[in-house]
């Protein structure tokens, strides 16, 4: 029982019907729950590698050997192409670099360029999500144009262009970071803009909208307390695939050859790009490595944020299959031995 | 009859169909035995029928009533197998075809021989004659499409169409051979479940289930519905297994009744000693909680003779009495698509109330009664004549300058689970109009008047601490009556509140309504579709037709001796919860049909 149950225990011998604990209403917590065979098998798999993927991103310091920059130790330079050996387990890249600490490294800088942009996004396309669809008029019209005329750009050619206007050739780590991560920002915001936008003008015709515009209302203050939050249900599953592709585009990027430099953090794609021609001169770890730590980053948030998808939606959602005659009859209106009707009218006695 | 039996001869689950068989056949056309349903939820398992048996004869209606919950809607749905995959069903129910020849157990059935059965031995008529008809097709495609899945040779396009023609004469479309290529939104509500019906019968099944199927409907085409499904059951000995919340229709339609509470039978009885002689405590009560008319009579005698006494004070002491709502030719369009005329409304309407007067307003759906209620609450915008609420003229309105005015008018919507948002708790919600209009800070403050208004409206103060989604329908409404009395309106709007109830619910809401009135002595505008429940509160009633104010007066004028032939024939076609009584009114509608009465507006069924 948590916090707020037993609040309402305390002033009233009536209980609520069952609330579950605030631990279990979180999320992806509650997801978790509800979830039964293969729809488990996905969420428990994506949650898992998201988490290791996480992890690795903040303890990266301890669990890399190397630094991500680093070409020598005590023992002399690295060398460059290194098969796989005991000092550096995944091999050495072709600039030098050891490709074990630099996919460990790479989650860092992956999830710092992830969280920023879909914040930056987020807070963006919600705001305006809001107030076009809620005031509507000439203002959403043209908001809405802008979002088209950012979809139809290829988006990474957007990113491209933005991370150049950003970066202006420079290269330091945040700057690198801020850089990828307002590109793919600019390309996201659109998407937040849309379903939200979508979801407020639905909400706007809700009746309990009206009754706060019959109440006298203002105009902020429907907007914010009463549309705004109802709006936001749907976004944990667009945030997690947002995720995805955002780590997708940084990976494009710097494979395409505008992400970060070597020097100011470890970044997959770039990785992936030096190790292009390594990969016909039968030099596999350069490449396989840092692919694969994308892939299993990117499934792994893909399969959290699918399964949520698919949970959110009862009609998707598995169950298990419950005995013929099992479980209590729902309550029905009429009975006044109803258990509720009995609290009400000890409560008024 | 007979040629829709010779199309499907070949087809059906069993090719040794008898077409000539006596319509009424032998034994009983469904029997379900110990039927056990169960629902997996996200909450656990939920068992919607707990052992219930019943048997259906040939060519008889029988009545199954219960309030939501009941599972009243779920024993009927599994008849014809079509329960969601999240129920487990034991139990036997054995469904013989038309011609007795054969018998099934639905529940064992696979999903290809439930298919074979479907439409051929039992069909199936839902409650929202719209949406159970596909809009990109024509009727006339739609009612083959029965004869296409079950025939096993191809059916002609030609042969097909015939067959859909005469149905459709058969349900009582008029012109036939052009309406049957029309498509569904060139029909009203009405011939819309006109046409499902057709399509249920197409194949001539020995059964129709009949899931609320006039609920969506207005009141006189309800009763154009009603009178079909007799003449289904009398010419074509179809049995009809009816699932209704409403007592009247039972009475008007059903031969004998199974009552089902929380997914048992608690009485089975024909409708005669049922309405006559109920024996199980539930049926009483629920019987009881029906609204009739002339019910609230003593009470609104009462109140106005209170009031004539108050207006007498103001004479003598040379003030007006106050008048809270008036409107003279009130006129509202909604404006058109480019280039085309808007689509008026509410047309010439005029009315008044004063303080402390209840108004009823009733009309059909269209009738524009909903409309008049958005007027007042400053939603909608007039666009001729003139309304004054308050003093205010709301032909040049200004939110700004309406907005202090908010605060004396309450407003109760229809679905009380919509009009509360689902995030903020009760409290919160109810405390919104005394933060909005200044009364207190923040939630908190305004704690103490909740929990009085709460109490008020006879929910436990602890209620406010619980979210919207955790009270029943009929607590929500009771919480959006505190929120619209929260500022001690002078006015309260109160569109349709009860139609989205069980019908025990709703007459406790409207008790509570009424006392609520009685004791803060606000004035009223009750909309409602239903002229029982607003003879039941209402000082004066008006009547709505099609945007224009047919008649107006009290209860005792409107409905007692009522002037208008609408009004006459709203008040002959609603069902009264006595299947004697109701025989007699069936009578007296027929009569006032064939009437020839000039004015008489054209039937919408």
């Amino acid at each position: 029982m948590t916090t707020e149950t037993t609040e309402t225990a305390g002033s009233a011998p009536a209980t609520p019907p069952a609330r579950p604990s605030l631990l279990s209403r979180l999320p992806v917590l509650k997801q978790l729950r509800q979830s039964v065979g293969l729809q488990r098998g996905m969420l428990v798999t994506g949650l898992s590698l998201t988490a290791i993927f996480i992890l690795v991103a903040a303890f990266a310091p301890l669990i890399a050997p190397y630094g991500f920059a680093q070409l020598r130790d005590a023992s002399g330079p690295f060398g460059a192409q290194q098969p796989p050996s005991a000092a550096h387990i995944m091999g050495t890249t072709v600039g030098g670099y050891d490709v074990f600490s630099r996919v460990i490294w790479g989650a860092q800088t992956a999830i710092l360029v992830i969280v920023i942009a879909v914040v930056f996004s987020i807070i963006a396309g919600i705001l305006l999500g809001v107030v076009s669809g809620y005031l509507g008029g000439w203002l959403d019209r043209v908001l809405v144009v802008i979002g088209d005329a950012i979809y139809a750009f290829p988006s990474l050619l957007l990113a491209i262009v933005l991370s150049i206007v950003i970066s202006g050739g420079q290269s330091s780590l945040w700057g690198g970071i801020f850089a990828a991560a307002l590109s793919i920002t600019v390309v996201f915001i659109p998407q937040y803009y849309r379903v939200i936008r979508a979801e407020t003008i639905r909400i706007k015709a809700e009746p309990f909208v009206e009754s706060a515009k019959m109440l006298g209302a203002s105009t902020p203050r429907i907007m914010f307390r009463h549309v705004l939050r109802n709006a936001t249900r749907t976004l944990p599953i667009i945030f997690t695939l947002n995720a995805s592709e955002a780590l997708l585009t940084l990976a494009g990027l710097g494979f395409l050859g505008f992400g970060i430099e070597p020097t100011a953090a470890a970044e997959w794609g770039y990785d992936l790009n030096k190790a292009l021609s390594d990969v016909t001169s039968g030099i596999w770890w350069t490449a396989l490595y840092p692919g694969l730590a994308i892939v299993l980053a990117v499934l792994g948030i893909t399969l959290v944020g699918e399964s949520m998808n698919d949970l959110a939606d009862p009609r998707l959602r598995g169950r298990k299959r419950v005995k013929a005659v099992a479980g209590a009859p729902s309550a029905t209106s009429v009975d006044t031995t109803l258990p509720s009707d009995v609290e009400i009218r000890e409560e008024n006695a | 009859m007979s040629t829709v039996n010779t199309t499907n001869s070949g087809g059906g689950p069993r090719g040794d169909r008898q077409p000539k068989a006596d319509p009424r056949g032998t034994g009983p056309v469904v029997t379900i035995d110990d039927l056990a349903i169960s629902f997996a939820t996200d909450a656990g398992a939920v068992r919607a029928v707990d052992g219930v048996s019943l048997t259906v004869n040939r060519g008889e209606v029988l009545a199954i009533v219960g309030e939501s919950g009941s599972g009243k809607s779920v024993t009927a749905k599994s008849i014809l197998g079509l329960l969601p995959e999240t129920a487990t069903t034991s139990g036997a129910i054995v469904l013989s075809n038309r011609a007795g020849t054969a018998t099934n157990d639905v529940v064992t059935l696979s999903q290809g021989q439930l298919r074979a059965v479907r439409g051929s031995d039992v069909s199936m008529v839902f409650q929202e004659p719209s949406t159970a008809l596909n809009p990109v097709f024509t009727v006339g495609w739609q009612i083959a499409e029965g004869l296409r899945a079950h025939s096993g040779q191809r059916l002609s396009k030609a042969e097909a169409k015939r067959e859909a023609i005469e149905i459709l004469r058969k349900v009582g479309i008029p012109d036939p051979e052009t309406r049957v290529d029309h498509y569904p939104h060139q029909f009203s509500g009405g011939q819309k479940q006109r046409v499902v019906i057709a399509a249920a019968l197409v194949l001539n099944p020995g059964l129709i289930v009949a899931d609320e199927p006039t609920t969506a409907l207005d009141v006189t085409v309800q009763a154009e519905i009603l009178e079909l499904l007799r003449r289904l059951r009398d010419e074509f000995g179809t049995a009809i297994v009816l699932i209704t919340h409403n007592m009247g229709v039972v009475a008007d339609l059903a031969d004998r009744v199974v009552v089902m509470y929380q997914g048992k039978v608690v009485e089975e009885a024909d409708a005669a000693t049922l309405f006559a002689d109920p024996q199980a405590d539930y049926t009483k009560r629920l019987l009881a909680a029906v609204p009739r008319i002339g019910q609230g009579r003593v009470r609104t005698e009462e109140r106005a003779r209170q009031r004539a006494l108050r207006t007498d004070e103001h004479t003598a002491a040379g003030t007006n009495e106050e008048t809270v709502v008036e409107a003279s030719h009130l006129t509202i369009e909604y404006p058109g698509r480019f280039g085309r005329k808007g689509f008026r409304a509410v047309n010439d309407v005029s009315f008044r109330i004063g303080a402390g007067e209840v108004l009823g307003l009733v009309g059909e759906s269209g009738s524009g009664k909903t409309t008049i209620g958005r007027a007042i609450g400053g939603l909608t915008r007039i666009s001729g004549g003139s309304l004054k609420v308050l003093g205010f003229e709301m032909l040049d309105f200004s939110e700004r300058r309406f907005k202090p005015l908010r605060a004396d008018i309450g407003f109760v919507f229809q679905d009380p689970a919509a009009s509360f948002n689902p995030l903020l708790t009760i409290a919160d919600a109810v405390a919104e109009p005394l933060i909005i209009h200044g009364r207190a800070a923040n939630p908190a403050g305004a704690r103490k008047r909740v929990d009085e208004l709460l109490e008020a409206v006879q929910l436990p103060k602890s209620y406010g601490d619980r979210f919207p989604h955790e009270l029943s329908g009929g607590q929500r409404q009771r919480a959006s009556l505190a929120r619209g009395l929260a500022l001690e309106p002078k006015l309260l709007i109160a569109d349709e509140p009860t139609s989205a109830l069980d019908v025990s619910v709703q007459a406790k809401v409207l008790e509570l309504f009424a006392e609520l009135q009685l004791e803060l002595g606000f004035a009223a505008l009750f909309i409602s579709h239903d002229l029982a429940v607003i003879d039941v509160l209402a000082d004066r009633i008006a009547v709505l037709y099609h945007g224009a104010l047919v008649e107006e007066g009290t209860g005792a004028e409107v409905l007692d001796h009522p002037k208008n032939a609408y009004t006459k024939r709203l008040l002959a076609s609603l069902p009264v919860p006595d299947p004697v009584q109701q025989a007699e009114r069936r009578r007296l509608l027929a009569a006032l049909e064939s009437a020839p009465t000039s004015g008489e507006p054209a039937s919408m069924g």
